[in-house]
């Protein structure tokens, strides 16, 4: 029973997923449809959390716009996130990263790990 | 062919379509189904097709299972699972034809039953989503179902009043249920959304009467 399971899930799964870790600033590709026409769209920010395993895993990118804190959620083997790049590698001591939302300014940063 | 199928509930995933869009689906194995007996109006007075599925030892069956499936001209040990289901139609498939997942395409819509997971005897907040009392500020009645009716008229207690009793380890249907995948390989359905019961539980799966 486990194995179907197993086959069905793997299918879902992309082949290949990009390394990237809770505090990395990332930048995701997004395939977006508008009617006929199929866009890129950028999303740049800090991964804050992922969560799940297998195909049901999701990972939140946390960016500030226009002083308004933006958070969203990504499924990672959905065929709309075409692209994930690691910008920049952040030096975290948490799994996840909930407490930056109360964080403004400078006091929200991430070091950097080198 | 009859749209009519005995399978196995084998947990619950989720599918990406072509455009990206997440569908959560229920993986039913369909197990060996062999019709037993084709049931006509003409000599039944109804039209039905029974199914057997899965394998028992001969000795733990009732002889008389045992002799209902010899005249079918089943050769192997009887079937761990036998269904009837009702048709509009007379059936032509004759006893021992098999009938796998290919009856069904994609983007059809099933009705399917099974039996829901047992809860025990539970109170009215599980069993029901009464509210409850509070816990603090001199509440007092934490879980209890509160006032059962009214008072000299009418007299008694509503007729299915729900109160506290026996939750799940009933039979159930779910309508109306999308086919997102078929897969032959195996003998598997992805129908959209859940179907009653845990893994490894059998689940009987016809065409939607509704649709």
């Amino acid at each position: 029973m486990a194995n179907i399971m197993d086959k069905i899930n793997s299918e879902q799964c992309k082949a290949e997923v990009p390394e990237f870790n809770i505090g990395d600033t990332v930048q995701v590709h997004t395939k977006i449809i508008e009617g006929e026409t199929e866009r890129t769209q950028l999303f740049k920010g800090i991964v804050i959390a992922r969560k799940g395993s297998g195909v049901q895993e999701t990972f939140t990118v946390r960016k500030v716009a226009f002083g308004n804190g933006i958070e969203r959620v990504f499924p990672i083997h959905s065929p709309r996130v075409a692209k994930i790049e690691v910008e920049r590698k952040g030096k975290v001591r948490r799994a996840k990263l909930y407490y930056l939302r109360d964080k403004v300014g400078k006091a929200a940063r991430v070091k950097e790990r080198r | 062919m009859e749209k009519v199928l005995i399978v196995k509930k084998m947990g619950m995933s989720q599918i990406f379509d072509e455009k990206g869009k997440l569908t959560p689906v229920t993986v039913l194995q369909a197990l060996p189904n062999t019709v037993i007996e084709s049931k006509t109006v003409e000599k039944h007075g109804y039209s039905a097709i029974q199914l057997g599925a899965g394998e028992r030892k001969a000795k733990n069956v009732s002889k008389a299972v045992c002799g209902h499936v010899r005249h079918a001209g089943l050769e192997s040990n009887p079937p761990a699972k036998i269904k009837e289901f009702r048709l509009n139609a007379d059936s032509e498939l004759a006893p021992g034809a098999k009938i796998d997942v290919s009856t069904f395409t994609e983007g059809e819509f099933i009705d399917a039953t099974g039996t829901m997971k047992g809860r025990g005897f539970q109170g009215v907040v599980k069993r029901y989503n009464f509210a409850g009392g509070r816990y603090s500020h001199g509440g007092g009645w934490k879980r209890k179902p509160g006032s059962i009716g009214q008072c000299e008229y009418p007299g008694r207690v509503n007729k299915g009043k729900k109160m506290p009793g026996q939750m799940g380890n009933v039979t159930r249907t779910i309508q109306n249920l999308q086919i997102v995948k078929v897969s032959l390989d195996d003998n598997l359905l992805c129908v959209k959304g859940a179907v009653p019961g845990p893994q490894g539980g059998t689940i009987y799966i016809s065409a939607a009467k509704k649709k």
